[in-house]
């Protein structure tokens, strides 16, 4: 199980052409978290929304929100990507390439990791243009450091489901059952101390609950749970998927 | 050396038996040719070969290398054009073709000077920047054909290189094949359920059928087998040509239908001008038609499995709706 540097290259290469000839795709993946950040962000101006007190403006909890939200979708789509490949025939072309599985699956999750994050760099910069300011540069690249992490965690979660699901029958159930309800359960759009304690309880189950709250942390200065538990779930979780990802894609046959 | 050696290679698909414990060999530089019906176990056979699924048993190399334990020379040593299509169509056929040889080794440089080389052979330069999106099926074909000889393989498998495409593309694309093999030296693989085809290309043939290979010759020995060529002749006086065909030494059997008989010869052509050199008014008869039949192999296939590889697919197609109607249920 060699790494080979060159396909990992081209893979990613692959990736990046794609993603600048598919503009309408792009367009379509982030209309629902500008929406959100839009019209929730607008919307809500000086509001006062029990919960939110501490990062005094909702617009100051909600860009990391939808920083999470376009991380989450993009990522999972990225890494269910493999179903596309394999419905289109090119998995195959891929799979009888002298280069290790591994090596494909890391090109593939650099891919990923690198729209994805060019995706919440747009959406971010939407924000900035909004009144959403950052404490300083350095937090900026901290803040980048914690999307890498997400969106690489949801790559491998969705690399999970496509060596699961076999065929693209199962695409739009993920899309519709798992991100919008890990959307909604990770607090990124309104306090989960609004939630009843049952919900709650779930919600610590999101590891997109760690993600935004990391990305709070680093952009807002303010988090509600306790720093190191975020920190510490948003390295494990990449860690974790990424693995199983790889190990599923290794052990998928044609 | 051979640059294929399979020996009693088996599939098994949750109980369903795709390739029987199949033993042939090819040499290098041949083009051998597989011919059978949809499902009759070819695509799984060369998957097998390529490395991309594992055999139930049995046991093959492929340039000398274990397809088992030798994966990846296995890989390098091999070009493959699958059965269906397989490219990107965000790519243009360029770049398409320079990622691939990327992705078996060559440097940046390399691959641009061998894919133009291999655009050329295929006649795409033209239209080698273009999105494959916007490609025909023959041309997607051509592209995946010259997509295989990138990294220069020794052998080149070609899953039913002509499947779908009209007769003009077919022909192109033969010629692209032979030329390849003809010319370069590469040894070639090729799957099909076109007779003409295997006929056409195919220095031998392995009939397969449900999985087992049933013949295995050049095509011209193949269709030997079934006695040489049938010349069908029209007489006024059947009594009397009777006598005549019997009294010809060169005429291994005479079938007589509806009026019209059936002379079993070998290389026919040339009896047709003796047939004619028959003293008509002597023997008595006259002729009013004559026709020569070479066997197919076709026939070869109706010879060796009771049935054409045409009904062998309808019966094929059938079954595929008995199963659907049981999952539907
Ligand atoms: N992945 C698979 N799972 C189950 N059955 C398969 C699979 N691939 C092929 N088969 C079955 O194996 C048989 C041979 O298929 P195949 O090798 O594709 O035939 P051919 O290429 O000659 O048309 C068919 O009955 C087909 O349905
Ligand atoms: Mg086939």
């Amino acid at each position: 199980m060699e790494i080979n540097l060159t396909a990992i290259y081209i893979l990613w290469l692959r990736e990046m052409k794609r993603f600048l000839r598919s503009w309408s795709r792009i367009v379509g993946t982030l209309i629902m978290p500008l929406f959100f950040l839009i019209f929730l962000g607008f919307g809500f101006k000086g509001a006062f929304i029990p919960g939110v007190g501490h990062t005094k403006d909702y617009i100051l909890f909600l860009v990391p929100g939808i920083i999470g939200m376009t991380l989450i979708s993009t990522s999972i789509i990225s890494g269910l990507s493999v179903l596309w490949d394999r419905e289109f025939g090119f998995l195959k072309e891929i799979m009888v390439a002298p280069v290790s599985r591994i090596s494909i699956a890391i090109g593939r999750i650099f891919g990923g990791m690198t729209t994805s994050l060019i995706q919440a760099i747009l959406i971010f910069l939407i924000a900035l243009g909004m009144g959403f300011k950052i404490p300083s540069f350095f937090s900026f690249f901290l803040a980048l450091l914690v999307m890498a992490l997400i969106s690489a965690g949801f790559i491998g979660l969705g690399l999970i489901f496509a060596s699961i699901l076999k065929d693209i029958q199962g695409f739009g159930i993920i899309m519709q059952l798992i991100i919008m309800p890990l959307v909604f359960l990770s607090g990124a759009l309104f306090p989960l101390s609004n939630l009843p304690r049952f919900l709650r309880y779930v919600s610590y189950l999101d590891p997109l609950t760690y993600g935004v709250e990391s990305l709070r942390r680093v952009l807002v200065g303010h988090c509600f749970l306790p720093s190191w538990l975020n920190f510490f779930a948003t390295f494990l979780f990449p860690i974790i998927t990424v693995f199983l990802g790889a190990f599923f894609f290794e052990k998928s046959e044609l | 050396m051979s640059a294929i050696q399979v020996e009693k290679l088996k599939k098994e698909f949750n109980g369903l038996i795709a390739v029987n414990e199949i033993t042939f060999e090819v040499k290098e530089g041949e083009l051998f040719g597989l011919l059978g019906p949809n499902g009759a176990g070819k695509t799984t056979t060369l998957n097998m070969l390529a490395t991309l699924i594992k055999p139930t048993s049995g046991q093959a190399f492929v340039a000398g290398f274990d397809i088992l334990k030798e994966r990846d020379k296995v890989r390098k040593s091999i070009g493959m054009v699958f059965q269906e299509p397989a490219l990107d169509n965000y790519l243009t056929g360029r770049e398409n073709l320079e990622f691939h040889g990327m992705m078996y080794g060559l440097s940046r440089k390399e691959a641009k000077e061998r894919v133009r080389e291999a655009l050329k052979i295929v006649e795409l330069e033209e239209f080698a920047d273009k999105l494959v999106q916007t490609y025909s099926g023959g041309m997607k074909r051509r592209l995946e054909i010259a997509r295989a000889l990138v990294h220069q393989p020794k052998i080149l498998f070609l899953d039913e290189p002509t499947l779908g495409l009209d007769a003009q593309t077919r022909r192109k694309i033969w010629e692209y094949i032979k030329k390849l093999n003809k010319e370069k030296g590469v040894t070639i693989i090729l799957t099909t359920h076109y007779m003409e085809e295997a006929d056409f290309l195919a220095d031998r043939v392995a009939i397969i059928d449900y999985g087992k290979i049933v013949a295995l010759d050049t095509p011209e020995n193949l269709k030997n087998i079934l006695g040489g060529d049938v010349i069908s002749i029209e007489v006024d006086n059947h009594q009397n040509a009777k006598k005549a065909f019997e009294k010809l030494p060169w005429v291994k059997k005479i079938n007589q239908e509806n009026g019209i008989f059936y002379l079993q010869v070998e290389k026919g052509e040339e009896k047709i001008p003796l047939l004619i050199r028959i003293d008509q008014e002597e023997a008595g008869f006259q002729i009013k038609s004559i026709n020569l039949r070479k066997p197919t192999l076709e026939d070869v296939f109706l010879h060796f499995t009771g049935r054409t590889i045409r009904e062998r697919e309808a019966s094929q197609t059938e079954r595929f709706r008995e199963r659907a109607k049981i999952h539907m249920r």
